[in-house]
């Protein structure tokens, strides 16, 4: 090994880096051993993985390019930052990809050896970035690293490695490259391959002599001048894990059904970005979890459905195009007045549209997208963490009103990860779920009886003496729930649907808000846009501003509060990933002009769009 | 063991307060009766009694009978049944859907219900027909066919729901006709009896839209010499005077006249456990085999799932909150 050279150890309050490379270069892994390994630090993070839709598209090519952002602080953080300080890239496709997103001045590594003509004819590159005298790169540091070579080199005497599997451990070439200049201990990435690839002593090995060698080459080479610290962050006391939104959803439900000593029947049809719900739930049969692979998105929602007529607590978990299929069936439910939790994790549309990329365009499709009149309660988490929280309001409400409930969350939530406080399963209270057995009217079970304060209906399930009846999707009689095409007896229960829907805002928290109680400018926003407003807003106030904060995590129905506080603030400006859908709704029901600001770009918003727009508005209004 | 109480149901106890409003002459009356007096028979208590049926005129069954119930949407109740079953085995779950209903709009559900060979019985009402939406051709309908939707004739040909309910690996195959009660009352019992998917046709009349579609077959002066009722084990013989056989030829099954050159001890025995004979007869129109054409036993999916939720009991212990929260890299900030 050759001589240790002294770089400079420098504090910083945070980092964003961001790997990048061929979908096949196992860039999500590399970011996510990073982020834990941050993350057991003691850093904040919040990350942002970003890949294509096709499995293995063309290596090399813009289209192929898999990403993998992080962002790691002191302190709280609530995006995964606008653009990266430290790019690697693996191959001329990523950094062209990637480049957009740079502020001069970032660091930018590249693993040289990928610089070829054909690689970089395959991105697109008129000229060779990495040529002297070309200019592309001039604004950034730059630090050429044949990493393909050092690597082959690190790991060529290992026995029982094939070509193949000697390239593919130079992504850990990279990441303990990163683990240097990061004061990372790259021991815990160790423990993670020696128990992933147990089976495999050589993969093992080469793993670990990759991530040595990087780190050995930040070490030895006088390229790396400075390396930098990040303290841990300031985190309320407790035990941490990592998590990202479709795992806290799954652990939400599990909870759910722990705490109602019931059985989990999660009916469900792979589809993008919501399928890891399933694949998280899956093997916890030990938990009573009855997950269901449907031959369809219509036959998930079914079996959800019956499920619940059996007395199971049934979820169905789906995306975009999965609503527009279940949008039936959803209406059954409704019609039938069953508990049922519906999970939309949004992604790109119309049609099949952005399979990997967020959007929030199912709004109005789960709030008006089915016929009829037709009202279904809807919640929207706006953090990773808070996924789990919601996962279980969702349960209660749906219990509450019998009635299902949508959950809304978006492919941005569903794969990015923050730190989250682990709950003591003992502090959630219990999920108390009642069946009837005995007769609620003079001699008989009325099914559709209503409680007086909730207006939901007994829930009284298939197997319990006396109390047999028939539900249908045609319109029935009040109380009885027969068959009815009397006119009043639509009208009522038409009503009575509704009612209860809106009668949750008896028990929704009230509208919080972030900022001065009146104001110049209200930015509103509901769901994965909280840590982007949020942050910009703040950033607003600090420069002296009268801006506040609104995120709206109840949109149907609305808290009680929300339209007096809309009313307090000169403008309100409403930023969604969407052509304007909450907008349009808070313009309807609350007769105000508001400013909608949209982004239909497959990404979220960045701190700084923000930004420009709230001091555009706000203009010569600093006080 | 306990005991078990003998039920005393009869079919009173299975008749609903509601009217029932198919058309006076309806093949479905018959059907419905006849499951009113077989319930008493399944010696399962009547809360455990659950129908389910989709949209059509024999969709509107569940209101009928006085057990669990749901009317839901067109082609889908195989799905509701599956999740119901799933969330308790114990109940006896019956689909009532249509040749519309079931092979149509619900056949991606029909066939993957019985792959999946969860034990439920679907009874399928096939009149050939529309009924409810007042007269268009079904996917049952026989190719020519005129109808409201199809004047010059229908050019599709025509799914043989024996045929789609085999070929979907079904393990419980049956045939059955409105107008003979007693034996749509045995296939039924036989029905629920098995365990796994159970799938039962029932030939039926609509007297409005296409009146006398099976009349060959149920005409009391043709039927006996158009219907094969099928006996596990027995020689196929049939015809008013059992004079007519079906033998096994090197192409396939054929009919023939018992007599000189034929004896009973020709025909093919029936065996209700060959997938093979099943396939042949499927493909058979006369005469027509009603009876069950399939019965064969394999694992179901409801007991197979509630197996593994014991075996991963067993394994892993029952699930803990705690351990599955912390079941990832976890950091403590004091
Ligand atoms: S239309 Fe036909 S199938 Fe429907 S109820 Fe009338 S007779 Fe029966």
């Amino acid at each position: 090994m050759k001589e240790e050279h002294h770089a400079v150890v420098k504090e910083v309050d945070s980092v964003v880096i961001r790997f990048a490379g061929d979908s096949g270069d196992g860039m999500q892994l590399t970011g996510t051993q990073f982020t834990n390994t941050a993350a057991i630090i003691g850093n904040d993070i919040s990350t942002f993985p970003d890949y294509p839709a096709e499995i293995r598209a063309p290596a090399g090519t813009i289209a192929g390019v898999s990403g993998f952002q992080v962002h790691l602080s002191d302190s709280d953080i609530w995006t995964p930052g606008d653009s990266p300080d430290v790019l690697i890239a693996m191959n001329p496709a990523a950094l062209k990809a990637s480049l957009p997103d740079m502020e001069p001045g970032a660091t930018i590594i590249v693993n040289s050896d990928a610089f070829t003509q054909a690689n970089l004819d395959k991105a697109g590159c008129e000229t060779n970035p990495l040529a002297a005298g070309d200019k592309t790169l001039r604004d950034y540091r730059v630090i050429q690293a044949p990493i393909s070579s050092l690597n082959r080199t690190a790991v060529q005497d290992i026995e029982g490695l094939s070509p193949k599997d000697r390239d593919r451990s130079r992504n850990f070439f990279a990441l303990g490259l990163v683990y240097w200049m990061y004061d990372r201990p790259i021991d815990n990435t160790v423990e993670w391959a020696k128990k992933k690839f147990a089976k495999y002593p050589a993969v093992v090995e080469a793993n670990i002599r990759a991530l040595q060698a990087g780190y050995n080459f930040g070490n030895t080479t006088e390229a790396f001048q400075t390396r930098y610290r990040i303290k841990r962050a300031k985190l309320p006391p407790g035990t941490y894990r990592k998590i990202n939104g479709n795992e806290a959803v799954a652990m939400g439900l599990v909870t759910v059904a722990k705490k109602a000593g019931k059985p989990l029947f999660y009916g469900s049809y792979p589809i993008t970005p919501a399928s890891d719900i399933l694949h998280a739930l899956s093997p916890l049969r030990n938990f009573d979890v009855l997950t269901f692979q449907a031959e369809d998105e219509i036959a998930a929602m079914g079996s959800t459905i019956g499920a619940a007529f059996g007395g199971a607590l049934a979820v169905t978990g789906t995306s975009g195009p999965g609503i527009a299929l279940k949008s039936e069936a959803m209406n059954l439910a409704l019609m039938l007045e069953l508990p049922i939790v519906i999970i939309d994790v949004q992604r790109g549309g119309p049609s099949t549209g952005l399979p990997t990329k967020v959007e929030q365009a199912d709004l109005l499709q789960v709030m008006y997208g089915r016929n009829g009149e037709s009202p279904m309660p809807v919640l929207a988490p706006s953090t990773p963490a808070e996924c789990f929280d919601f996962t279980l309001e969702a349960f209660r409400f749906a219990l509450r009103t019998m009635s299902p409930v949508i959950l809304l969350t978006d492919g941005y939530l569903a794969n990015s990860a923050e730190p989250w406080r682990i709950p003591d399963p003992e502090d959630i209270p219990p999920i108390i779920v009642e069946h009837p057995t005995e007769f609620n009217g003079d001699g008989r079970f009325l099914p559709y009886k209503r409680d007086p304060e909730t207006m939901g209906r007994p829930w009284a399930i298939a197997g319990t003496p006396k109390l047999e009846h028939r539900l249908g999707g045609l319109e029935k009689s009040p109380e009885f729930g027969n068959v009815s095409y009397v006119p009043d007896h639509h009208q009522q229960m038409v009503n009575e649907r509704a009612e209860k829907v809106a009668r949750l805002a008896d028990v929704i928290p009230e509208q919080t808000v972030f900022g001065p109680e009146e104001g110049d400018l209200l930015v509103v926003g509901w769901g994965s846009t909280y840590g982007a407003i949020h942050a910009a807003v703040r950033q607003a106030h600090n420069k002296g501003y009268s801006v506040a904060h609104a995120h709206i995590r109840y949109l149907n129905p609305f808290p009680r509060n929300l339209g007096d506080i809309l009313k307090r603030y000169d403008r309100i400006l409403v930023p969604e990933l969407n052509m304007g859908q909450l907008a349009f709704i808070l313009r309807g029901t609350y007769l105000l002009p508001v400013i909608p600001m949209d982004k239909v770009k497959g990404r979220p918003f960045k701190i700084s769009e923000l930004s420009e727009k709230i001091e555009e508005l706000l203009a010569g209004d600093a006080s | 063991m306990t005991p078990i109480e003998p039920l005393q149901l009869t079919r009173k106890d299975f008749v609903s307060d509601q009217t029932v409003r198919w058309c006076p002459g309806c093949g479905d009356y018959a059907i419905l009766s006849q499951i009113q007096k077989t319930m008493p028979q399944l010696g399962v208590p009547k809360e455990n009694i659950v129908f389910i049926s989709g949209i059509g005129c024999s969709s509107r069954f569940p209101y009928y009978m006085d057990t669990y119930g749901i009317h839901s949407i067109h082609g889908r109740a195989p799905t509701l049944a599956t999740g119901l079953k799933i969330a308790n085995p114990e109940l006896s779950v019956w689909v009532i859907t249509g040749d519309g209903d079931g092979l149509s709009i619900g056949g991606n559900h029909l066939v993957h219900a019985c792959r999946r060979n969860i034990d439920i019985n679907i009874i399928l009402f096939n009149n050939r027909i529309y009924g409810l939406t007042k007269g268009q051709y079904s996917p049952t309908s026989p190719q020519g066919f005129r109808s409201k939707t199809s004047p010059m004739g229908t050019l599709e040909q025509p799914l043989n729901p024996v045929s789609v309910a085999l070929a979907s690996e079904a393990t419980f195959i049956a045939r059955t006709i409105d107008v003979i009660p007693k034996h749509m009352g045995g296939i039924f019992l036989k029905a629920d009896q098995h365990k796994g998917i159970s799938f039962v046709e029932v030939m039926q009349n609509c007297v409005i839209f296409n009146p006398g579609t099976w009349h060959e077959y149920s005409d009391r002066k043709t039927r006996d010499d158009h219907d094969l009722y099928l006996e596990d084990g027995k020689p196929m013989i049939f015809g008013k005077n059992k004079d007519k056989g079906v033998i096994w030829r090197r192409n396939g099954l054929e009919v023939v006249t018992l007599g000189d050159q034929y004896t009973e001890n020709d025909l093919l025995v029936h065996d209700v456990s060959s997938i093979e004979i099943a396939w042949l007869l499927s493909r058979l129109q006369y005469p027509m085999p009603l009876g069950v054409i399939l019965d064969i036993t394999k694992p179901t999916y409801d007991l197979g799932l509630w197996h593994q939720v014991e075996v991963a009991k067993d394994q892993k212990g029952e699930g803990d909150l705690e351990t599955l929260f912390n079941n990832a890299d976890t950091w403590i900030v004091e």
